[in-house]
């Protein structure tokens, strides 16, 4: 196989004296969906936010399209080319719809490629362009969530990590975000994705990795661990198909 | 009638001095949660050196086109440093703070404060002719009468408009809405507001926070080291403590407008400004502080947030 784009190697981060991650090992190749599950305070957000250099990590390398970017500054990996939707969607609440794309676009200058890239965010999403001068925080859940989305995809990136981009949404929502994700992999986008939804994300997904109290406790093809009994019992509670 | 325009004259130009200090709070504690009590003290330490500028360049005595130029020299100048000084403050002072709780860098800027006002102190004690050399360092100094005291409706009118009145209204409000083009409409602006708005958001848009901090002290600064100027050409005296009065004025138009709203900070400082004159005027001078203070208290029980405070959907 070829080269991973991202790897992550025993990598441990804690708050303050509470370890959240005990040695993560993780890789994720070009062109590849992989799906990151596990249950609430696993340590899926952390493990990504560690990634995107938003929390420190204690010990362990992250290296990314061949760069070690373990003790980089946030700002300098999203210009690498990795960029994050994160939990919670974290929209900049009293900047327009076009402003918070703006945003997402903020490391890059080419104006006209800009442009044509809210074209693109709008046409996936055209309830956005129908809201593009309203303010975000003004926007229904669903939609701050493909507007987070969306600003991710603004700095063109070769990594995408989006932490539970479904979460809270209409079933005909969430199908949306994943035709949009399964789009823009297609495109080029190679994806990390984290989801409480773990038969849909398993299902969109090339391979998974399962995360028990900060470590990763299986790691296989997504059709694999979709199988497996183990995952069946604890992530893919019956009757929810 | 004429006494109310007049007084409504006399309120606008100091609210829009308090406006221009306020808007150095509101923009500093929206991205930083911090109040920077060093600011009114940052806005006296550049009225300082727009007298001491005026000294050396000899604005006393020119008038016209020189006279002209050597103020918008003194006032670059004075924007320039107090930018400079208040990036400075934070690199040392704050910047080391930001993970520390909020308290240590409150009490910092409480610190800086002191140093600020003891600078103001000592600077005032230079035997430098301008100073009216010999004064006790604590004594106000005169700073000179540069533009023609006149009426500019004639000298019979019972309205009085002067070339101070004009300079301190029109050059405000051209430097105001430079900052609103520049908040609203550029890159860098709009990234201030969105890592006002959420910070991590603003990590993870590839944005510098560190650069975006520092260039919120230097506008804060620039826009403190313009109101120095203009106001000490309007009040024609200058003295160290003058600082903690007009930034306390300008704290309370901050809170008033709505703290971290940059329109309420303008809003804010025009209605402290007006209250003002019109208690001075209506009232009585000693009732001034009670009738601000409780118009904040009002206003706040009312509105938590200030005027303009985040619970309206105003952009900031
Ligand atoms: N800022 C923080 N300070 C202290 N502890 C934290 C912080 N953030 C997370 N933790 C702890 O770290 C652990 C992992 O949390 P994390 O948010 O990564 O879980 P998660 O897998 O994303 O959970 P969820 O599915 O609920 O989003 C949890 O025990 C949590 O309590
Ligand atoms: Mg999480």
């Amino acid at each position: 196989m070829s080269e991973p784009l991202l790897s992550l190697s025993a990598v441990h981060t804690s708050y303050g004296n509470i370890e959240a991650l005990h040695g993560i090992d993780l890789v994720v190749y070009p062109g590849e969906i992989v799906c990151l599950i596990g249950a609430n305070g696993a340590g899926k957000t952390t493990t990504l936010m560690s990634i995107s250099g938003c929390v420190k990590t204690r010990s362990g390398t992250i290296r990314f399209d061949g760069k070690d970017i373990t003790q980089m500054p946030s700002d300098r990996i999203v210009r690498l080319g990795l960029a994050q939707s994160p939990e919670g969607r974290k929209i900049f609440p009293r900047l327009t719809v076009l402003e918070n794309l703006e945003m997402g676009a903020f490391i890059r200058d080419d104006k006209a490629g800009i442009a044509a890239d809210i074209e693109r965010v709008i046409a996936l999403f055209p309830i956005l362009g129908e809201r593009r001068h309203q303010a975000g925080g003004t926007l229904s859940g669903g939609e701050q969530q493909m507007l987070a989305v969306g600003r991710a995809m603004m700095s063109r990136p070769k990594l995408l990590l989006l932490d539970e981009p479904s979460l809270g949404l209409a079933p005909l929502i969430v199908l949306k975000i994943f035709e949009v994700i399964k789009t823009l992999n297609a495109e080029g986008t190679t994806i990390l994705l984290v989801e409480q939804n773990a038969r849909m994300a398993l299902r969109h997904s090339h391979r998974g990795y399962v995360l028990e109290t900060g470590a990763i406790t299986m790691a296989d093809k997504a059709d694999v661990l979709l199988a497996d009994p183990r995952v069946q019992a604890a992530y893919l509670g019956e009757g929810d198909h | 009638m004429e006494l109310v325009i007049q007084q409504l004259l006399l309120g606008l130009t100091n609210g829009m001095v308090f406006a221009l200090i306020a808007l150095g709070y509101t923009m500093v504690y929206g991205i930083l949660e911090l109040i920077n009590f060093a600011h009114g003290d940052l806005f006296m330490l550049a009225s300082f050196l727009a007298l001491t500028l005026v000294g050396l360049f000899g604005l006393g005595d020119a008038s016209g086109g020189t006279l002209a130029v050597g103020l918008v020299g003194v006032i670059v100048v004075c924007a320039l440093f107090a930018a400079g000084l208040n990036w400075v403050v934070d690199r040392v002072v704050y910047k080391p703070l930001r993970k520390a709780p909020k308290l240590a860098p409150l009490v910092s800027a409480i610190g800086v404060s002191f140093v600020f006002m003891n600078l103001g102190l000592f600077w005032g004690g230079l035997p430098m002719d301008e100073f009216g050399g010999g004064v006790a360092p604590a004594a106000p100094k005169s700073f000179p009468e540069l533009l023609p005291n006149i009426n500019l409706l004639g000298e019979d009118a019972t309205l009085r408009v002067t070339p101070k009145d004009l300079l301190v209204i029109v050059s405000s409000l051209v430097v105001m809405a430079a900052l609103f083009w520049f908040v609203n409409r550029t890159k860098l602006g709009k990234a201030m507001r969105a890592t006002a708005q959420n910070p991590v958001a603003a990590r993870l848009m590839g944005i510098d926070v560190d650069k975006v901090i520092g260039a919120t002290f230097l506008i804060g600064g620039a826009l403190a080291g313009f109101a120095a100027v203009i106001y000490s050409l309007y009040i024609n005296t200058i003295n160290f403590q003058m600082g903690y009065q007009n930034g306390l004025y300008a704290f309370t138009a901050a809170v008033l407008g709505g703290i971290g709203n940059i329109r309420g900070a303008v809003l804010g400082g025009l209605v402290i400004g007006l209250l003002r004159a019109f208690s001075d005027q209506f009232i009585g001078a000693q009732w001034q502080p009670a009738i601000l203070f409780g118009t904040l208290i009002l206003i706040l029980v009312f509105r938590p947030t200030g005027l303009l405070g985040s619970t309206a959907r105003e952009k900031v």
